[in-house]
């Protein structure tokens, strides 16, 4: 199989990811979205691994890091978006603009960023 | 002697330091009602409303206020017992002078500057102790006097204490050895006349009243400071009797030029032509600090300085020309103001100026010795007849002569002082002023007469020879720190005789327009009818008592110049001095005689105006000075608010609005900062695979 086609599959799907991660506003997709590009990622290291014929793997052993650091990273993101999802009972990101600054009132907002780094 | 010095100077300014501190305090401390007893609506406003007050006149006239205010008010106190103390110890100081009259200093310590050294030091002789023993005098009268008449008032704790530092300020000038140091003082009393005239600032008035007091004066004073360092650097030293010493070391031009601009500062303080316009508006300020401005203070600081450097305006005839030819404008001008005032304080006023020309005069002629005489006296006389006019102004309700009128048989104790203090005023036979006059005149007469010759039958050369002829007079004492100011020479300075014969005239016409001014106040104020409203009793006793106790001296003063020479009357100049005194106050009782509702002042006719608005000097500095000094301020004014304000605040505005433009892409917004991440990376990636 050419290299060709794994890699154009990998590049459409980091763009759909990309996409969702700029465009969507629920949280739970946004994270699906990342998951999408990493996952884009994967394919790529697994394929040019094949495509190399790496007598180490490289390619699979880190797509292996990478899964592991998905898991991780994917739990704690869906624990922040539960919690977030209790106390605000919605997870449309464009509404949790509690650390951002007031546009009417720069001074204060200055104080509330400092406050939220 | 000069610890003696030292703390009578100290005690009044410790009293003031306490006053200002804890007046109120000790008060309550000694169990006392504070003194704002009286309600909010009460706060006197003028002393005239304090009088109109029906209530003011007979709470104020019964003797229990008197008590009331006695030994628990704690201000009082603080303000009483240390200018009492003073006076013992200035009493005593001049005791001491009088038996042995030798001048003794004393240095505290130096203050090393780098160049001219300041020396903190303190120097009695029979002119100091003499001035201050009548400074301390006058200061324990006013402050026992304002306990009665300031009872009433809710600031009456900082008004004493004021009193007590423009004392101590005088004393400061009084004994002070150092040019610099006397210049410590002299501008304390600028700042305590400043507070003390607009102590009723509730009035607009007032207030005004006060900065120009302060801003008058202040003009002479960048004069009179210019001319210390001029002198001081000169003669490398501020120390007054070194100084003296060095004169003759000096070029000319430096010692004309330092004491001419020494004049402007005397001009200033002793309110002469041109700088006097703001003592008629001193007025506004409570009556005993007129009585204190007047008799012992402030305007005596100027003359005393003159007499304290006296050398050098012998050193520099020119300057006394000058002083001269102020003293005549100003005693002439000034009592022909006097004689058309409606207001009995603007009538004081007007011959405080014109009294302290005839001393002005009596120092350009050459006659020291009898300008202080003049001085002490008039600090006498002029205490009593400012204090005896607060008695009727608190009586009466009002300041203004239309008001008064045949208080005669109701106040007779303030009639009879205020008779001696008119008398003393007018010079008559043989109160203490008509000694003093006469021997100004006496003076004068001589200079104009014998001008350009020394008394001791000497030719007259130049300056440098009277200053020698001084000099000799005084070689005892030219070691340094040991050197004195003769006191009882006569030495007629080398001013022209024209001035000196101008002098000479003025003199004697101010006599007789003395008399007549002097005598239409006395007769619209106790004879006649009473015109005012409500039924005036005498005083409280503390004012009352105070003014009678001090009229003693105001009237017998005069006989104390028996003792020297040149202080004796002389039969010529002092029938000349009675009879234009009795044509003046003829003149005044004739014309009053026809009506005594009216005022005799009406015969003026269309002039009246002119003399009562003292020559329109004010309206014409107001149009020369004071209003373009207003329009330029008013224009920079506008400048500072459009152009400089603006720039910052356009500066700001500006940076804000460009702000408003910068911010909008950090809208906080990750979704839209990677966006824009992305389109960064796209532009770069598009421009390598085209370009590379």
């Amino acid at each position: 199989m050419h290299i060709v086609y794994p890699a154009v599959l990998s590049a459409l799907l980091f763009s759909v990811g990309v996409y969702g991660v700029l465009a969507r506003r629920n949280a739970i997709l946004v994270l699906m979205a990342v998951e999408l590009m990493l996952n884009a990622v994967n394919l790529n290291l697994v394929a040019f691994d094949v495509w190399w014929r790496d007598r180490l793997h490289g390619g699979q052993v880190l797509t292996l890091f990478t899964i592991v650091i998905a898991a991780a990273e994917i739990g704690l993101g869906l624990a922040i978006v539960l919690l977030v999802y209790r106390n605000r009972s919605t997870v449309d990101v464009d509404e949790l603009t509690a650390l951002r600054e007031d546009a009417e009132n720069p001074e204060d907002a200055a104080e509330t960023v400092e406050a939220g780094r | 002697m000069i610890v003696l010095a030292v703390l009578i100077v100290l005690l009044p300014f410790a009293a003031a330091v306490a006053g200002l501190l804890a007046g109120p305090r000790v008060t309550r401390l000694l169990g006392g009602a504070p003194a704002t007893a009286a309600p909010e609506g009460h706060t006197v406003v003028t002393e005239a409303e304090a009088g109109a007050d029906p209530d003011a006149v007979q709470e104020g006239a019964t003797p229990p206020a008197a008590a009331r205010f006695g030994l628990r008010n704690g201000p009082a106190l603080l303000a009483c017992v240390p200018a009492g103390a003073a006076f013992v110890l200035a009493a005593i100081v001049g005791l001491t002078l009088w038996r042995s009259p030798h001048p003794r200093s004393g240095a505290l310590t130096v203050v090393e500057t780098g160049a001219v050294p300041i020396r903190v030091a303190f120097q009695v002789d029979g002119l100091a102790a003499l001035l201050g023993v009548l400074v301390c005098a006058v200061a324990v009268a006013v402050q026992l006097y304002s306990v009665a008449y300031m009872a009433k008032d809710p600031r009456y704790s900082s008004y004493a204490a004021f009193v007590s530092l423009f004392t101590a300020a005088m004393l400061l000038v009084v004994f002070s050895r150092d040019l610099l140091l006397l210049y410590v003082g002299w501008e304390i009393m600028g700042v305590c006349s400043y507070f003390l005239i607009g102590h009723h600032w509730e009035d607009r008035a007032n207030s005004r009243a006060a900065v120009k007091a302060f801003l008058v004066t202040r003009l002479g004073d960048v004069g009179f400071l210019i001319g210390i360092l001029v002198l001081g650097v000169g003669a490398s030293t501020f120390d007054i009797p070194t100084l003296l010493g060095r004169l003759d070391v000096l070029p000319h031009g430096t010692l004309v030029a330092a004491a001419l601009l020494l004049l402007a500062g005397v001009a200033g303080k002793s309110a002469q032509f041109p700088l006097h316009t703001w003592l008629p508006d001193a007025m506004a300020g409570p009556t005993p600090i007129s009585a204190l401005i007047h008799a012992a203070t402030m305007v005596a600081a100027g003359i005393y300085v003159v007499a304290r450097l006296y050398p050098l305006y012998l050193a520099a005839p020119a300057a006394l020309a000058v002083l001269g030819v102020l003293a005549v404008v100003s005693m002439v001008g000034a009592a022909l103001a006097a004689l058309a005032q409606d207001d009995l304080k603007r009538v004081l006023a007007y011959s405080t100026i014109s009294q302290l020309a005839v001393m002005a005069a009596g120092l350009a002629v050459g006659a020291k010795s009898a300008a202080i005489f003049h001085l002490v006296a008039h600090g006498a006389f002029k205490a009593v007849l400012f204090l005896a006019a607060g008695c009727v102004i608190f009586v009466t309700g009002t300041n203004l002569l239309a008001g008064h009128g045949g208080l005669r048989t109701r106040m007779p104790l303030t009639f009879a002082a205020m008779t001696v203090g008119f008398a003393a005023l007018a010079g008559v036979p043989p109160v203490s002023g008509w000694f003093s006059k006469d021997a100004v005149i006496e003076g004068a007469q001589h200079a104009a007469t014998h001008g350009g010759e020394l008394e001791h039958g000497l030719p007259a050369a130049g300056p440098h020879e009277a200053i020698s002829g001084l000099r000799e007079g005084v070689s005892p004492y030219v070691k340094p720190g040991q050197i004195v100011v003769a006191t009882d020479f006569r030495i007629v300075p080398t001013i022209p005789t024209g001035i000196a014969w101008l002098i000479y005239l003025a003199l004697l016409l101010t006599v007789a327009l003395t008399a007549a001014y002097a005598m239409r106040a006395w007769l619209l104020t106790f004879f006649g009818d009473y015109r005012g409203t409500g039924e005036p009793r005498e005083a409280p006793r503390a004012m009352s008592w105070t003014i009678a106790v001090l009229a003693v001296p105001a009237a017998i003063l005069g006989f104390f110049g028996l003792g020297a020479d040149e202080l004796r009357p002389h039969p010529v100049s002092a029938l000349l001095g009675v009879a234009l005194l009795a044509a003046g106050a003829a003149a005044t009782y004739l014309v009053w005689r026809r009506d005594p509702a009216a005022d005799p002042a009406r015969v003026l006719g269309r002039v009246r105006p002119v003399f009562a608005r003292a020559f329109l000097v004010d309206e014409l500095y107001a149009a020369a000075i004071v209003r373009p000094v207003r329009r330029l301020a008013r224009g920079v004014a506008v400048v500072d608010r459009q152009d400089v304000d603006g720039a910052v605040t356009g500066t700001a505005r500006l940076t804000r609005r460009l702000a408003d433009v910068v911010r909008r892409p950090g809208g906080g917004d990750p979704q839209s900062y990677l966006t824009g991440v992305l389109a960064g990376v796209v532009v770069i990636v598009a421009v390598v695979v085209v370009f590379l």
